[in-house]
């Protein structure tokens, strides 16, 4: 399967302040999106996630590098016929209502008239929103203008959808709703690329994730390969036991109703755990192993850089 | 077709701004206010209706061209609605011109309903449709259609007051270049007289869009004269917007 996107060696910076100072924000970004995948594109608050989409999208002007979208250049109109983009906190044209707003965007796509009406209620409906079409976005709140601009980036029915922190102004509800249309667009065929800083959700949807930390692509590749298997420590709660004999055994976190968390990093201790709880009559309410999470990965990438 | 989305959504924008209608009613008021002027004149009445009441028409007229002319572009960008408009199929030459026909739309619309007011007053005070009068007004349609370019061309790369005050500036100065040309004759040839020349030439001359006296005082008005003004005022509509769409091209949208 081809590329959907290819950005090589992206580089920008900003010019700031009164006595013109550049800032670097990306810093050399290369990445491919192959077709037909989830790609989480992840990492902290200012480090690069927005601009690099916006380079993608043509808001901003890379100042080096080049970007291919559908084996085009990023730059033309033709290119961008087949990609929905939801942008970060979206902001709409307030004055219409969800149904307007939709068709505005479904007309700008050259959408048949005949064909509009039909495509619009399909997709309020997909995001939950067909009661909403009469209202003007005014009265919307953050969630709803959040899937409004899902149903927004879907309108042309494209091939590839740019996700700008699609799950923030969720309630939980929201968030599964949202990430099972993800699901379900990449069970259409659809390639989708997204940001996030919540780990847990590109977790669970994402085939393969890129962290970028200070303009820089850290680490690159399938989840499954990027966090290890190998088991980094044992959580085990107990109670019945005195806290001052298990402090030897492991890292005690904490004490609570009687129970004692306990982090164990020694394999072989954990039988000695076992041992000492049968010996004082306790007993054991749970064990835990865990392994290296996405989150283990994005701090480690962090504190690296 | 794309700019023709982007124009009707910008007039269905301005529409539904409170701001037009607060306008148009304060225009309405000071369009009917001349009649107490034409009270308080000596000598002909009617012809003080029409002047005061065409005056009203076209400093109205400006001022909403330049209110929501500086206005709307800053707004899709400090909104940042510019940022799904942009990732669509279309170029940002294609999103200027869409927000300028809306614009015109819009000021064709608003300048229609002057015209009925203005028109009607003046009906009340002749009992008959004067069609002449509908000269200044097509004259100051040519005149809006450049100052919405011009607030545009500054809503560009400045924010809503600036672009106002610039684009307010380019008005006045536009209405009384033409004194420059009376400064001119009265200077000696030389470098002087040539660098007022370039000055003159440079600036706007708005005059050539005000026949309100010649209509008011009945004098004849040559059919040429309509056709240099609509050249005029097309040919420097033309060079504003393309400008416009210099800076707006390779503007980054933070």
């Amino acid at each position: 399967m081809g590329n959907v996107l290819v950005l090589d060696n992206v580089r920008k910076s900003f010019t700031l302040g009164f006595i013109p100072k550049k800032r670097p924000v990306l810093k050399g970004i290369s990445f491919a999106v192959g077709e037909g995948e989830i790609f989480g594109y992840l990492g902290p608050n200012g480090a690069g996630k927005t601009s690099t989409i916006k380079c993608v999208l043509g808001l901003i002007f890379p100042d080096a590098g080049t970007i291919t979208l559908f084996d085009r250049s990023h730059l033309e109109p033709k290119a961008k016929t087949s990609v929905g983009f939801l942008p970060e906190n979206p902001y709409f044209y307030d004055y219409l209502t969800a149904a307007e707003f939709l068709d505005f965007y479904a007309q700008l796509f050259g959408v048949p008239k005949d064909e509009r009406a039909a495509r619009i209620g399909r997709l309020l409906k997909l995001v939950g929103m067909e009661k909403a079409a009469r209202l003007p976005l005014r009265k919307f709140s953050r969630g709803m203008l959040q899937r409004v601009g899902l149903a927004q980036a879907l309108v042309n029915e494209p091939s590839f959808v740019i996700l700008d922190e699609p799950l923030g102004g969720l309630d939980p509800l929201g968030r599964r709703e949202i990430r099972d249309i993800i699901l379900g667009l990449k069970d259409a065929g659809k390639t989708v690329l997204f940001t996030s800083h919540i780990l847990q959700d590109i977790e669970m949807i994402c085939d393969r994730v890129a962290i970028v930390v200070d303009g820089r692509i850290r680490s690159i590749g399938r989840l499954a390969d990027l966090i290890s298997e190998n088991v980094l420590f044992t959580e085990v709660t107990v109670s019945g036991v005195d806290r001052a004999e298990l402090a030897p055994l492991g890292e005690s976190l904490t004490a609570q109703a009687g129970r004692t968390l306990l982090k164990v990093y020694d394999e072989e201790r954990i039988e000695t755990v076992l041992t000492l709880v049968r010996e004082r009559k306790g007993k054991v309410h749970a064990l835990v192993p865990r392994t290296q999470t996405l989150e283990d990965l994005f701090v480690d990438a962090v504190r690296r850089s | 077709m794309t700019v023709k989305v982007i124009a009707l959504n910008t007039f269905k924008e301005a529409v539904r701004d409170r701001v037009l209608y607060l306008l148009l009613f304060f225009a309405a008021l000071a369009i009917v206010l001349s009649r107490v002027l034409a009270v308080l004149t000596v000598g002909d009445r009617v012809k003080v209706v029409k002047d005061v009441g065409l005056a009203s028409v076209s400093f109205f007229g400006a001022l909403m061209a330049i209110m929501i002319g500086t206005g709307l572009v800053y707004k899709e960008i400090e909104k940042r609605t510019i940022f799904t408009l942009v990732s669509k199929p279309i170029r940002r030459s294609e999103f200027l011109l869409g927000k300028y026909l809306g614009l015109v739309l819009t000021l064709g619309v608003m300048l229609a309903a002057m015209t009925v007011i203005y028109l009607g007053l003046v009906f009340a005070h002749t009992l008959r449709f004067e069609a002449r009068l509908l000269l200044p007004i097509a004259f100051l349609f040519l005149e809006l259609i450049l100052i919405t370019a011009v607030a545009i061309l500054f809503s560009c790369f400045s924010t809503p007051i600036l672009s106002s005050l610039f684009a307010l500036s380019f008005y006045l100065i536009g209405h009384f270049s033409w004194s420059l040309e009376t400064l001119i004759q009265k200077t000696r040839p030389g470098a002087g007289r040539t660098a007022l020349q370039v000055v003159y030439a440079l600036l706007p001359d708005l005059e050539n869009f005000n026949v309100k006296t010649e209509v008011v005082h009945g004098l004849p008005i040559p059919a040429s004269l309509f056709l240099t003004a609509a050249g005029y005022s097309l040919a420097y509509t033309a060079f504003v917007l393309l400008l416009a769409v210099l800076i707006f091209r390779r503007r980054d949208f933070v």
